[in-house]
């Protein structure tokens, strides 16, 4: 008897997991958990997110334990070569034909705006951690995505009103000649002219541009106290390396990085960059927890994680919890459950997804070390203060987001 | 103060010498590839890559051999010129009884193989290449702050193009060299080893490439696209100088240089494209070029 009812007891565990499991994988689309990663992997975007942030995608599922509630995940990856048509055509395959659930990475701003734009036509999901621009959560925010990492609006903000506190009242901007230098030039002389200063002249460069000697020159002539870089990439590197041949620090001016990221510092080396004030979302070595992420992925990559790896592992992590936890893949759902949870781990701290789309979370503004501060190849920062989240990015108020009601 | 069209003299005058040494730059690039395709018809779009080759050579010589930069400037040059040989010998002759546009589609996927390469293990930022000591520093000439690397750079590439086209156009082996590409059977038949000569020739345009790239490291990242980023621009030189004149390449390098130097104080957001309205004008006017001769 006792065996019988043993058998029994078991027989209905068994039965009762099977039906709940097998519940669960009704939820799951094709029994399969899709993510679909797209970036720059071989051009000028590569280093800042690229096959790291492919790396940091599969190092999440890894530690997630490679499936949920026993749904195997699987990972598309393609190379936009900062196209948007290839972005936008890519993504529309994933959807249509491969199902995929979630796309991540997004780098090259105009890349990303044309790729959300078919995710929300076909009412998938995606989560933005390589862009730029703030209008992804403004003028183009969408039910369909998230915004992770960073944007324009912190790293204007928190860089320009820190300089012009210390002093740097009167700016000359050096700008890239198109939409997201523009963007910034303005959001700049905002931040700059309600603080107190002044941008005395501007100067936009092509891009991209590789001799900047001639701006630099400009610059020099200008007589502003500070020279604020609107752009990015290999642009920045190529103006803060031109401006340390020229002396521009050593006579008296002041550099300010508006857009700038880790692997960009270590490619240039702390003799030119030293004392730059920059923002970021995160750094390697602000604590423990970071560094012991950090150096997970030092080993598989050789080389330092910056912000938008960090970022990635942070928000695949956060998206396959609300996917088990819900026991379904469905975009729309999954969207509306992410926002649901606060986000605290290694990388976002006092994390939150806005209605707008924006996940907002303590940003750092940092100085670059100089040689002599350094101990080892990858110790380039120091945090000087935390910008906490609510701070940090456009409030709401100032929105210009359809889903927000103002 | 004195002022040009609305610019200070001193800007002014800055901007002039700045556009001379970038010009210098272009003159020693265009030198190359006029050498090139003026003595083997081969329109080399791998020239780009082998100045690439030739920074990361010198970046890389200095981080894993100790090379110094001195060292490397006769160094480099000669690795890269026998790989370019290389090249030559295996991959060239085979098609150069073709027309040139198959020339061109192998150097350019050639140049897309080793861009994509060094990408592949070094990824796309760069890296940077300390300025040499004895160059460090700059002249205060009253006008600018004057970088003595760049003045460096300037008198380097004037030499060596000089150099260059002493030995073309005024030596013995520049008179085979010529004499070999107008007729070669005739010269074979002299006895001389026209092959050879070819070989060298494409050998030494490479050289040229590479030895751009040595003294680009310490100014520009070395990172495997700053070839592709400026092979065009300096195409576009040798249209204007006319293809294969090597006068004109080193004259129009220099005249670009200066033009795109104005262009970026008087109206900046066209910096990149004036090149590119100078050669159209100047292919509409003069289709061979400025110093080319009409076919």
């Amino acid at each position: 008897m006792t065996f019988i009812r043993k058998t029994l007891t078991s027989s209905i565990a068994i039965a009762a997991t099977t039906l709940m499991a097998s519940g669960a994988q009704a939820d799951m689309s094709d029994n399969e958990v899709r993510i679909g990663y797209l970036a720059d992997m071989s051009g000028s975007y590569r280093d800042l997110a690229g096959p790291g942030g492919l790396e940091a995608l599969k190092m999440a599922i890894e530690d997630f334990g490679g499936s949920v509630n026993g749904v195997p995940i699987e990972v598309f990856s393609a190379d936009d070569r900062n196209s948007a048509d290839v972005g936008a055509s890519t993504v529309r395959e994933w959807l249509d034909e491969r199902n995929v659930d979630m796309v991540s990475g997004l780098v090259a701003s105009s890349v990303s705006l044309a790729a959300l734009k078919v995710v929300e036509e076909k009412n998938g999901l995606a989560i933005v951690s390589g862009s730029a621009a703030s209008s992804i959560t403004n003028e183009h925010c969408a039910p369909t995505h998230i915004h992770w990492v960073y944007d324009t609006y912190p790293m204007a903000n928190a860089t320009a009103k820190a300089v012009v506190e210390q002093g740097g009242d009167s700016w000359f901007l050096l700008t890239a000649d198109y939409a997201f230098g523009h963007a910034m030039e303005k959001d700049v002389t905002e931040v700059v002219e309600e603080s107190g200063g002044t941008i005395v002249d501007s100067v936009r460069h092509p891009f991209p541009t590789n001799d900047f000697s001639s701006y630099i020159l400009q610059a020099q002539g200008s007589g502003a106290k500070v020279v604020g870089l609107a752009n990015a990439g290999a642009d920045t590197v190529n103006a803060i390396n031109t401006a340390s041949q020229f002396g521009l620090v050593q006579s008296g001016q002041q550099l300010a990085g508006l857009i700038v990221f880790l692997n960009d510092i270590y490619a240039m080396g702390l003799d030119a960059t030293q004392g730059l004030l920059l923002t970021t979302g995160w750094y390697w070595n602000m604590d423990d927890e970071s560094r012991e992420w950090a150096e997970r992925y030092y080993e598989r990559m050789g080389s330092m994680p910056g912000m938008v790896h960090a970022g990635i592992y942070s928000s695949t992590t956060h998206y396959l919890n609300t996917v088990a936890e819900l026991g379904s893949d469905d975009p729309v759902a999954v969207r509306k459950a992410m926002a649901e949870n606060p986000i605290n781990d290694f990388f976002a701290r006092n994390g939150r997804i806005r209605e707008d789309g924006r996940m907002v979370h303590d940003m750092y503004l940092v100085k670059v070390k100089s040689p002599e501060e350094s101990t080892h190849d990858w110790d380039l920062y120091e945090v000087l203060s935390t910008i906490p989240a609510e701070e940090a990015f456009r409030p709401l108020s100032e929105s210009e987001c359809k889903l927000v009601n103002n | 103060m004195t002022m040009i069209f609305g610019v200070p003299l001193a800007v002014f005058m800055g901007q002039l010498m700045l556009g001379l040494i970038n010009g210098a730059f272009y003159a020693l690039l265009s030198l190359g590839l006029a050498v090139i395709f003026g003595l083997l018809k081969i329109i080399n779009f791998a020239h780009g890559a082998m100045y690439m080759l030739g920074a990361f050579t010198t970046l890389l010589g200095m981080n894993y051999l100790g090379i110094n930069y001195w060292a490397a400037l006769i160094i480099t040059p000669l690795i890269v010129g026998l790989f370019g040989m290389l090249i030559e010998r295996v991959l060239l002759r085979r098609i150069a009884h073709l027309d040139h546009l198959y020339g061109l589609l192998l150097t350019f996927g050639l140049a897309l193989i080793f861009e994509g390469t060094l990408v592949n293990f070094f990824g796309v930022s760069g890296a940077r290449y300390p300025t040499p000591e004895a160059l460090q520093g700059g002249f205060k000439l009253g006008f600018m702050f004057l970088p003595t690397y760049r003045a460096w750079v300037l008198g380097a590439a004037l030499v060596v193009c000089l150099f260059t086209w002493y030995m073309i156009e005024r030596t013995r082996l520049g008179a085979y060299l010529r004499a070999g590409t107008e007729n070669p059977a005739l010269m074979q038949a002299f006895g001389v080893n026209v092959p050879l000569l070819i070989t060298l020739t494409y050998g030494f345009g490479v050289a040229l490439a590479a030895f751009a790239g040595v003294l680009a490291a310490p100014l520009y990242p070395v990172s495997p696209t700053m070839g592709s980023n400026l092979l065009i621009v300096v195409f576009a030189v040798v249209v204007i100088g006319g293809m294969g004149s090597i006068i004109g390449a080193v004259l129009t390098g220099l005249g670009m240089g200066l033009i795109e130097g104005l262009t970026k104080v008087y109206y900046p957001e066209a910096a990149s494209t004036v090149i590119f309205v100078v050669m159209i004008l100047v292919l509409l006017i003069r289709p061979a070029g400025l110093f080319g001769k009409e076919a």
